[in-house]
């Protein structure tokens, strides 16, 4: 019985414990060091046996919203690549996490969020603070579960540990009923998890590696497409030595950004609807494209028929069902992308891509991305202005929104895990609470959290939660009186009836509002001043400080490739 | 096209939404849908009849092969497979159509197992097709109510003997040799 697999736990095994305290310590045995969540009357428990049980281990960090909460889980888990962990209450405590469930969901982020639930003899009787979870976030989480039972504890815990952080990663839900957790049983982790429908394939298919092999090496124009899916498998070191071996450019989607040095010549920097042209072109005029943790979404390819119409086109993904679900391929290699590549790369010959690459070298000059100079701020240049100051080595988790795009397209991404943003759900609200969760495990690095003035708006009161903690982000607030990228569509696709979105008028005063949260803060109005108030806040390093820039009113991204469209389609200015 | 999926799940409660959801969120319509438990009584078995292309239906299985509770999921369609759905039938009847139904109900192999002084139920087991057809000859009477239970399937085991081509080329030659060789006898006894 005596397992004694942690410290804190040596003297528990084989105890009757309740289980609330069996939770604590499966959280430890699992190695939890932060926990992400918000106090409410059906979690007091939980978190005060945490602070009793786990004290010095596990940190605990309460949110002002459980929405911001579920994304500063998120913002762990994107930063470092383990499970973020969450605990919220019952009923509106649980169903204001669905918005970060679903964010995570989308962009293959590993969770384990805990919900609190009534007692189950009142589940279903519409009893105070119930809701059914469960069902609510079945279709977006990766599994979820109901205890009913304390013996089903802590194979379920284990279970959705094992879930969250294998084959594609993802949300798990944990649904807790307050009797469930009172009830005693003995304490017992299990070493393995019982799943026999759940089997991830790890390893790619020796067949369908050395057909791609073949494919790469007839190629004479290749490029490879590096997704989010080689983040995950933290294989960005293999994927260098692929690029490197075959010569071959690189292009990312907005997931897979640092995966390579976008200032190395090989890269292209990100391709799809505000990617750059020569990426976009690069891969219109492939004769083989190797996509690589990518799922082919709809932003990166437009439409389907036309997109890389010459191409040969290899699929390596851990998921079988995001293979030929958009882009059909010629050879699909389900497995884990880091087992692929080191199968893959021994298979390769050095191509000669002199010509492709003179090409592409043409192209980046005759089509660079690029953007007017002026007296009033440009996003763009307060993006470069950031990576000259760093160095490329800080982390920018980015909102929803045109200084998004602008982020992927000037800051030039060095390493994985530095470009934190919600791809998949594009959710708006993401970048506060993200930067929370990122800046909890980061410390080596300027953590930068970039917003417009609506997105900043929707997760506001994690601005508290920075102050509380003393987190050092530096908050920056784009504010072009619009609701940028909203508006840049309107003109586009619409009539320029911009009334709605002119937010303007009732934009609060950013500098305010950091005086109420009690944090330092700056005005930027003109490019001038941009840098020497950059370098000021940079400086402040164990602070969180808030810039507010007033950016140019009604500037665009491009290129920009509408949506449905293909590389014909594409506006450069 | 019609499609027949045979399901291995984990008798856990939650897993029919789970299935249900996974094709509502796509948008796929279930024609039938039955489940029950199989002889491993942690195990259910369900059967799910769908319209689809070839894209959507390769989607459907590898979405359903992605869900934590589902041990395994077959395409019957393209395989040989046994297909069953029972259906219980309630006509109206009176004195002098009740002979009638009866009647066609026996050339159904039908089995009536209520009678009443103005209704008969039948129950009625078989290919969805055959069992559509019977509710069609007994419409003109007059339904009064119908439940049907959905198809269930199970992959049919081969029990006969291999050939290969040039076996079964040999046999075929001995078939029509055999066959000439009767009908000279045949000839020969007129």
């Amino acid at each position: 019985m005596e397992k004694a697999k942690h410290n804190l736990n040596k003297d528990f095994y084989g105890k009757n414990l309740s289980g609330i305290e069996i939770f604590v310590r499966s959280l430890i045995e699992e190695n939890v060091e932060v926990v992400f969540g918000c106090p409410g009357n059906a979690v007091l428990g939980i978190f005060d046996a945490l602070m009793e049980i786990a004290g010095n281990s596990i940190k605990i960090i309460f949110s002002r919203h459980e929405a911001g909460a579920v994304l500063s889980a998120s913002g762990y888990a994107r930063a470092t690549g383990k499970p973020g962990v969450l605990i919220v209450s019952s009923g509106p405590g649980a169903s204001n996490v669905v918005t970060g469930i679903a964010d995570a969901n989308m962009d293959s982020i590993p969770l384990v969020v805990f919900t609190a639930q009534v007692p189950t003899k009142l589940i279903g009787n519409e009893t105070f603070q119930e809701v059914d979870i469960v069902g609510i976030t079945r279709p977006i989480t990766k599994h979820n579960f109901l205890v009913t039972k304390i013996s089903e504890l802590m194979e379920t815990i284990k279970s959705a540990f094992y879930i969250a952080t294998t084959g594609r990663p993802g949300p798990v839900l944990v649904d807790l009923p307050r009797d469930v957790m009172s009830e005693k049983f003995i304490f017992n982790y299990p070493d393995s998890v019982n799943l026999r429908g759940y089997n991830p394939v790890y390893s790619a298919h020796a067949g369908q590696i050395k057909r791609a092999a073949e494919i790469i090496n007839n190629s004479s124009r290749p490029v490879i497409i590096a997704g989010g899916g080689v983040i995950a498998s933290n294989a960005s070191g293999e994927l260098r030595e692929l690029v490197r071996k075959i010569n071959a450019p690189i292009t990312t989607t907005l997931m897979g950004q640092g995966t390579y040095p976008e200032d190395d010549p090989l890269s292209l920097g990100m391709l799809g609807m505000h990617g750059t042209w020569y990426a976009n072109m690069a891969v219109n005029e492939s004769d083989c494209i190797i996509a690589i943790g990518s799922r082919f979404d709809e932003r990166i390819t437009g439409d389907t028929t036309k997109f890389a119409p010459n191409a040969k086109k290899i699929h390596i993904d851990i998921d079988p069902a995001s293979i030929s679900k958009n882009v059909k391929v010629d050879v699909p290699i389900v497995g884990d992308v880091k087992d692929a590549l080191k199968k893959l790369i021994p298979l390769v010959k050095t191509l000669n891509t002199e010509e492709w690459l003179q090409k592409i070298k043409k192209w980046k000059i005759e089509h660079p991305i690029k953007y007017q100079q002026s007296k009033e701020i440009k996003v763009q240049y307060v993006i470069e202005k950031l990576r000259e100051l760093t160095g490329g080595n800080a982390i920018l988790v980015t909102d929803v929104g045109q200084f998004q795009m602008w982020t992927a397209q000037f800051f030039k991404f060095l390493y994985p895990r530095t470009h934190i943003t919600s791809g998949g759900l594009g959710t708006m609200g993401f970048s506060l609470p993200a930067s929370i969760g990122v800046a909890t495990a980061v410390k080596d690095r300027p953590v930068i959290s970039l917003n417009g003035n609506r997105g900043v708006q929707m997760n506001i009161q994690e601005i508290a939660t920075i102050s509380a903690y003393n987190l050092p982000i530096k908050i920056l607030i784009f504010n072009d009186g619009h609701i940028d990228i909203t508006r840049q569509w309107q003109e586009l696709h619409w009539k320029r009836t911009f009334d709605e979105i002119l937010i303007d008028k009732a934009c609060p005063d950013f500098m305010k509002i950091a005086e109420a949260y009690g944090i330092q803060s700056f005005r930027v109005e003109t490019t001038y001043d941009v840098e020497p108030i950059l370098k000021k806040a940079l400086a402040l390093r164990d602070k969180p400080v808030i810039i507010e820039f007033k950016t140019a009113y009604e500037e665009n991204v491009y290129p920009y490739i509408p949506p449905g469209g293909s590389v014909k389609d594409i506006i450069e200015h | 096209m019609k499609h027949t999926i045979s399901i291995l799940v984990e008798n856990k409660f939650g897993v029919l939404t789970r299935i249900a959801g996974l094709f509502s969120a796509k948008g796929y319509n279930i024609e039938s849908i039955s489940v029950g438990p199989t002889e491993d009584p942690t195990i259910s078995r369900m059967t799910i009849v769908t319209n689809g292309d070839d894209d959507q239906i390769e989607q459907i299985i590898k979405q359903l092969n992605k869900l934590i509770d589902i041990l395994k999921v077959v395409d019957l369609t393209n395989e040989p497979f046994v297909e069953r759905e029972l259906a219980l039938i309630k006509v109206k009847v009176n004195s002098y159509t009740r002979s009638d139904v009866i009647e066609i109900s026996d050339i159904f192999r039908a089995k009536v197992v209520d009678i009443g002084p103005t209704t008969l139920t039948v129950e009625v087991t078989g290919r969805s097709d055959k069992i559509t057809a019977m509710i069609n000859m007994l419409a003109p009477y007059g339904i009064v109510e119908l439940a049907r239970t959905g198809v269930v399937a199970l992959k049919r085991e081969f029990k006969g003997e291999v050939y290969d081509s040039k076996e079964i080329k040999a046999i075929k030659r001995k078939a029509k040799q055999a066959q000439k060789n009767t009908t000279s006898n045949d000839e020969k006894t007129k």
